[in-house]
């Protein structure tokens, strides 16, 4: 990957080029079962959804209604009881536990409500953390992270601790790390959550444009608002899909920003 | 993930806590420098008295005339009547693996020189003595057999007996006077110390020839002593079986009864001195090992806190690709990080306490190569070991739990 210049985005840099179109995933009836000591809790009872390239998703629902077990399986972190589910065409279910880490490491972006950013850690170190544990010389590493910080707008706070920056440029380190490694899918759950309304809305600016320019997003959500940012959104309730629909009226961040008074900076 | 990426990562994590870090090495500081030191100073120790044994005679036994049991009246040794030069004459002539023997026996007595006068023991000897006794000399020379034969009066006095009387002058031709009677001093041999099994100033003597004591001085015509040396190391054990035997057979002793003579081997003596002086440094070895197992323990504990403290990261680790191996190499190289560096440290340590005690002590710096050694692979080992658990722990964590942990 060339260093970026400036910070406009290109597809090249984000999506894996040879799975550029079609379905990047796909579930098959998938169940999830807990069992809490005497007590089972079917937490997802069904779920098939497909999601094309593309795509920008936000997935809604109560607490208790499934969507952070359906995100959990979607980011590999956890395994469906019964059901298939289908990254790029591998059926992922199958999987052992190391290849499943290397899937996260390869295909999926995570972006986390409380950033998880290591402490004492540079922007620019947070960020390569994805390429330490890929085959990934430290070279490329830097030039990787350092683009994905461009992405994101903070070139020039890549020296800087977490400690030194604000929360919405925390979340855009977070941004970044989760871009460093060409991800397939973003996976963000509840990423405006610790954050102030305007910046909430200057990290969906950045969400729509890393979508514009090819990335699929799939973000978790409870706040109504932030949903209207994405393409479509899907609403769980008891394990199951209620809702999934189109998002007519989309709102551009962009717009919505020039509208917010601006509070501080 | 590359092992030098683990390694910068544990590197990291132990320089982000310091204090922690630090305090958790000291017990591994401290338990490899104690082991060390102790191991060093014990050996140390066990040469500088096997020297001082040496120091008496090389390959020496020491045959004294025995106690004697007059119908339950016990007499200290000595005080037997036995033990007579012709005893010597066998032992040189049927004892194949003794070399050379000196009969002695001693007296004390007041010793005057011009106007200074001290008291020290008289031992009467041939020139074998000094021999046996490996026992140079810093001025003169011995008295000869000629002497012994005529019953001369010449002596040789000890390093001790010389400060005492002659100060600056060179005692050789000056005449001292033991008792009553002048004597010619011949030679004055070379400081010797402290002798080790008896705690006395070997120093503190003179020798005179042994018909000299027996005829002019004691008028007792026995022997309180013969030293014998052996003529190998090994053969010593054989010697004083041999004079034992032998001199058994001379006095008459039947089988059941005790011995009127004991013959003490110098090789027995050092055998027992450094027996001793293992056990002493296997004792202190394994306290200062104990202090190694607490440190290795309190690496676990800190490891075990870091786990939890850092939960939260694991399991960011584990969401963005880190395998159960990745998270688990990160804890154990914090583990055996901590531990290797501690364990340098304390070799540095152990190293410059023994250095310093063996320098104030005057004993020979002794730092063997196998306790180095050795105490690196325990350190590493107890790293290993003790981080196993902890990291065996955060490579269990469930990443979605790990992630909202709080």
């Amino acid at each position: 990957m060339a260093p970026q210049p400036t910070k406009s985005l290109s597809v090249a840099d984000i999506a894996a080029p040879e799975t550029r179109d079609g379905t990047v995933l796909q579930t098959r009836d998938v169940h999830k079962i807990y069992q809490l000591g005497e007590t089972q809790v079917h937490a997802l009872r069904g779920v098939s959804l497909e999601i094309r390239r593309g795509e920008f998703v936000a997935i809604m629902g109560a607490s208790g209604s499934g969507k952070s077990t359906f995100m959990n399986i979607l980011g590999c972190l956890d395994k469906p009881s019964s059901g298939q589910y289908l990254l790029e065409g591998t059926d992922v279910s199958q999987l052992e536990k190391k290849q499943l880490a290397e899937i996260r490491n390869r295909k999926i972006g995570f972006v986390f409500q409380g950033f998880n950013l290591l402490a004492r850690t540079t922007a620019l170190e947070n960020t390569e953390l994805p390429t330490l544990y890929s085959r990934v010389n430290k070279v490329e590493r830097e030039q990787r992270a350092m683009a994905a910080l461009k992405m994101v707008g903070l070139a020039d706070r890549m020296d800087h601790f977490p400690s030194q920056l604000s929360g919405g440029q925390q979340q855009r380190v977070a941004i970044a790390r989760a871009l460093v490694n060409r991800p397939s899918i973003l996976l963000a759950d509840e990423p405006t959550g610790n954050l102030d309304s305007r910046t909430s809305v200057e990290v969906m600016e950045i969400f729509q444009s890393l979508n514009d320019s090819g990335l699929t997003i799939i973000l978790v959500t409870h706040e109504h608002d932030i949903s209207q940012f994405a393409k479509r959104t899907i609403v769980f309730r008891d394990g199951k899909v209620r809702r999934d629909e189109g998002v007519t009226n989309r709102a551009r961040a962009a717009e919505v920003l020039k509208t917010m008074p601006v509070l501080e900076d | 993930m590359d092992l030098l990426s683990t390694l910068r990562i544990a590197l990291r994590a132990l320089a982000r806590n310091k204090m922690r870090s630090t305090l958790t090495m000291l017990g591994i500081i401290i338990g490899v420098g104690a082991v060390i030191a102790l191991v060093g100073i014990g050996q140390g120790a066990d040469q500088t008295v096997q020297k001082q044994i040496a120091n008496l005679g090389s390959n020496m036994l020491f045959v004294s005339s025995g106690s004697r049991n007059f119908g339950g009246l016990r007499l200290g040794w000595g005080n037997t009547k036995t033990l007579v030069r012709e005893d010597v004459a066998a032992i040189l002539k049927e004892c194949p693996a003794v070399a050379t023997a000196a009969p002695g026996t001693q007296t004390s007595a007041q010793v005057v020189y011009e106007n200074d006068n001290w008291g020290t023991r008289i031992t009467g000897s041939t020139p074998e003595y000094f021999e046996i006794r490996t026992w140079p000399f810093q001025s003169g020379a011995s008295f000869t057999d000629d002497d012994v034969t005529t019953a001369a009066n010449v002596a040789v006095i000890g390093d001790t007996v010389r400060k005492n009387l002659f100060a600056a002058t060179d005692p050789v031709g000056k005449t001292v006077r033991i008792g009553n009677l002048p004597f010619i001093v011949v030679g004055v041999l070379q400081a010797k110390g402290q002798s080790p099994a008896m705690s006395e100033d070997q120093d503190d003597t003179i020798i005179v020839p042994l018909t000299t004591l027996q005829k002019k001085i004691t008028g007792q015509p026995w022997l309180r002593f013969v030293m014998v040396s052996a003529k190998t190391r090994a053969g010593s054990y054989e010697a004083k079986q041999q004079i034992e035997s032998l001199l058994r057979d001379r006095h008459r002793i039947r089988p059941e009864q005790d011995n009127d003579f004991t013959v003490r081997n110098l090789a027995d003596m050092a055998d027992l001195a450094s027996e001793a002086s293992s056990v002493m440094t296997a004792l202190l070895a394994s306290i200062a090992g104990v202090s190694l197992l607490v440190g290795g323990i309190g690496i676990m504990n800190i490891l075990l806190v870091s786990v939890t403290e850092r939960t939260r990261e694991i399991g960011l680790r584990m969401a963005i690709g880190a395998t159960e191996g990745d998270v688990q190499r990160q804890f154990l190289f914090e583990a055996v990080v901590m531990s290797m560096i501690g364990g340098a440290v304390g070799i540095v340590l152990g190293v410059t306490a023994s250095l310093v005690i063996a320098s104030s002590a005057g004993w020979p710096i002794l730092i063997s190569g196998g306790a180095i050694a050795g105490a690196a692979l325990v350190a590493m080992a107890i790293g290993i070991f003790f981080g196993y658990y902890p990291a065996q722990k955060a490579a269990r964590l469930d990443p979605i739990e790990a992630l909202r942990y709080e």
